[in-house]
């Protein structure tokens, strides 16, 4: 066998998460229309000014298409066809973990999440999402302590309305583009985090999504809100279990920091991405957009994303108080026919504002990895610097990396570096790392690590470990 | 410990070594040498296992087992190494923890505990002085931004730690200054052990005025032509390669 044909056979490992969990659902039309949207604010028992977003926002979307800028491929989707709600039938009781349904427990266990006591014991809180309705929340009430409010958005919205009004779509506004406006219309359910001045959230908080209901689209709505001098580092990780038809997916992510708060929001992300063929796989159309709105405050995106069919996805970063800084920090791994057009956007509006972006993007099989960013500094952002490296990496000779930097610097004060390189793996590193006595394997893993180092060492470390896990899942067996 | 018999190898349909029989014993230095493009570099990749060679006749055995048989890596773990000409760079992994992984590899082989990094630091430092390398190389990434003669020591530091039966050393002297030449040289001559051997492919005679070989093979057009004590490389030097292939153009080989 030829060293490009091992290779091959390495990162054509099935996906592993891919099982069915049995929970029956409520009976809920297809389709998009005022009245599916009146039907989901009942169900949520939404306030007015929610009810009234959502239907602004529908409006708004009959009004928009589909992009088609991006470098991706897909039949078009046919909204009528798409269930816009979907809960688990069995709503438990929150009080504790026992009451949770056994078989969605045992779902992040066959995962390998845990959502038991050593995920406490390890001091990460737990908002669990199963498909759209929070079903288990745990240590509230340490962070209740700390005046930190970790809940899901759908509590937040009765609990604290004010805050969700005021900020809910001021970063991400209901008409910003076709999928947000989506989601703003349909939005079930997802996390909301709220760090009071001079906070430091005492522990990561940490939701995983997961996406079960066949034919179902969930749509996780997020808001984060970092008062003056506070601080939270917020994890969220995703899997998915294996289907023939897509799913669509269509997230929204709102940070607002504000004076001298920092925001760091990391991402794992392992959909079922389809198979060999090209045959199902997660649609994922996500916009994810913080907003540095005080001076010296600081937003940081971590992305590793491994799966998904089709990945359109720009965690973005507009640096509106002075001195502040936005970072962005991703590998995207693309395999068999999987597309993903994956990138930030930094939006310097303050004055001696600091951006910086990692991206590495690793392509194998039959797939395509673009990389899709925008620097723009603008007239009035003085004394700002945005450092750019984009490095692509080919496994095999049938999948294409791209790369589409847009500059765009408004004064002459500022400066832009922008490094791209692209790379394949070499046989004649891999021979070197055998003479070593590594095994292909653990060679063809050891490179890819190296080259991702730079943003998993970014990550906070036991997410950086299960990103190493899934890299390997992804691309070979396992890695050392 | 190696023996070659009637090897014949290709790459892409051309044949590279046309015939070659060689014997190595413990304890002993092989210096082959030869003109550019005689097959002396491919010669060392073959026994280390390089995918892009395929063997088309004869037989490597190493130790009574088939080396052809087995994945480079299996090989490297017997006891097999080789010190690249061109040392690869692999950037974003440490060259110390290249060499830990190496080395427990090494050591599962053998049935025995891995060293975690403080075990193996302590292990590495004695190793370092051998080339008279500096610390930070360690935790720099592999061979990325080190000079031709970092990259060259860092081969032997390698060869050092992982403490290989037989090493293939492919022109190691090339590209090196004077000072580096006596210290790679010195480092490789510490570590030759009657238990061991090695193998030196190289173009000049300047490295065997440090080494001394106990054996000389000139290789020309894929078969070795003549072998000999030390004094051949003196004799090459002074006639050149020509001189041989003029006096054995009749046999094809010697030995």
């Amino acid at each position: 066998m030829s060293d490009t044909q091992t290779i091959e056979s390495l990162v054509k490992q099935p996906y592993k998460y891919g099982f069915k969990t049995n929970v029956e659902y409520d009976y809920f039309p297809k389709g998009l229309n005022e009245d599916i949207v009146n039907m989901i604010s009942d169900i949520k028992e939404d306030p007015d000014f929610m009810r009234e977003f959502r239907l602004k926002a529908y409006r708004h979307w009959t009004t928009m298409r589909d992009p088609l800028w991006a470098n991706i491929k897909y039949p078009r989707i046919n909204y009528d066809k798409i269930q816009f709600y979907s809960a688990p039938k069995k709503k438990p009781r929150l009080d504790s973990l026992d009451e949770v349904d056994p078989e969605i427990l045992e779902t992040y266990e066959k995962l390998g999440i845990p959502l038991s006591e050593q995920k406490m014991l390890a001091g990460v809180a737990v908002d669990a999402v199963f498909d759209s309705v929070s079903v288990a929340t745990t240590f509230k009430e340490k962070l209740a302590e700390a005046g930190v409010v970790f809940c899901s958005i759908s509590e937040a919205i009765k609990n604290y309305p004010d805050l969700v009004k005021k900020y809910m779509g001021s970063v991400v506004p209901y008409n910003d583009n076709f999928f947000a406006a989506m989601n703003s219309a349909v939005f079930s359910d997802g996390s909301f985090v709220y760090v009071p001045k001079g906070v430091v959230s005492p522990m990561e908080l940490s939701t995983y999504f997961r996406i079960n209901n066949e034919e179902s689209g969930q749509f996780e709505r997020t808001l984060i809100i970092a008062e003056e001098d506070s601080y939270v580092s917020y994890l969220e990780g995703c899997t998915a279990p294996m289907f023939s038809s897509n799913q669509l997916h269509a997230a929204v992510v709102e940070l607002i920091a504000l004076d001298r708060a920092q925001i760091k929001y990391s991402t794992v992300q392992n959909w079922y991405s389809g198979d060999e063929k090209g045959v199902g796989g997660i649609y994922n159309f996500v916009t994810k957009r913080g907003l540095c709105k005080g001076d010296y405050s600081k937003i940081s995106w971590t992305q590793v994303e491994t799966g998904s069919a089709i990945t359109w996805k720009y965690p973005s970063v507009i640096m509106k108080g002075d001195h502040s800084i936005g970072e962005f920090y991703s590998v995207a791994v693309t395999n068999d026919k999987m597309e993903a057009d994956t990138g930030t956007k930094m939006i310097h509006l303050g004055k001696n504002t600091n951006s910086t972006i990692i991206s590495k993007g690793i392509a194998a099989g039959n797939s395509q990895n673009s990389y899709r960013g925008l620097v723009k500094i603008s007239p009035k952002a003085a004394n700002s610097r945005n450092y750019s490296v984009c490095d692509s990496m080919l496994i095999g000779d049938r999948c294409g990396a791209h790369t589409f930097p847009y500059l765009e610097a408004g004064n002459n004060t500022s400066s832009v570096e922008h490094e791209a390189t692209t790379s394949k793996i070499g046989e004649d590193q891999i021979f070197y790392l055998q003479q070593r006595g590594l095994d292909e394997e653990d060679a063809v893993s050891l490179i890819i690590n190296g080259f991702c180092k730079e943003v998993f060492k970014e990550l906070p470390m036991e997410f950086a470990v299960e990103a190493i896990k899934l890299l390997g899942i992804k691309l070979e067996g396992s890695v050392g | 410990m190696l023996t070659i018999k009637n090897l014949h190898a290709e790459v892409e349909g051309n044949e590279i070594l046309k015939g070659i029989n060689l014997e190595i014993k413990a304890g002993e230095v092989h210096a082959i040498m030869g003109p550019n493009g005689s097959g002396k570099s491919t010669l060392a990749k073959i026994i280390a296992g390089h995918p892009s060679y395929e063997v088309t006749q004869g037989e490597i055995i190493y130790e009574g087992e088939d080396l052809i048989e087995m994945e480079p890596d299996e090989r490297a773990r017997k006891g097999v190494f080789m010190a690249f000409q061109y040392p690869v760079e692999i950037p974003g992994v440490s060259n110390s923890m290249l060499m830990r992984e190496a080395y427990n590899e090494i050591q599962k082989e053998k049935g025995l505990d891995p060293l975690d990094p403080l075990e193996f630091e302590d292990y590495i430092i004695d190793k370092l002085n051998l080339v008279e390398m500096d610390q930070k190389l360690l935790d720099r990434n592999v061979n990325v931004g080190f000079s031709g003669g970092e990259k060259k020591r860092n081969e032997i530091l390698q060869m050092a730690v992982l403490k290989p039966k037989l090493a293939l050393l492919d022109e190691t002297d090339s590209g090196l200054d004077i000072d580096a030449l006596r210290i790679v040289s010195e480092g490789i001559n510490k570590l030759n052990t009657k238990d061991n051997a090695v193998m030196l492919v190289t173009h000049y005679q300047r490295i065997l005025n440090y080494i001394t070989p106990d054996f000389v093979h000139v290789l020309v057009n894929g078969r070795i032509h003549k072998s000999g004590g030390k004094e051949l490389a003196l004799e090459l030097e002074k006639h050149g390669y020509e001189w041989v292939t003029a006096n054995t153009e009749v046999n094809g080989e010697a030995k």
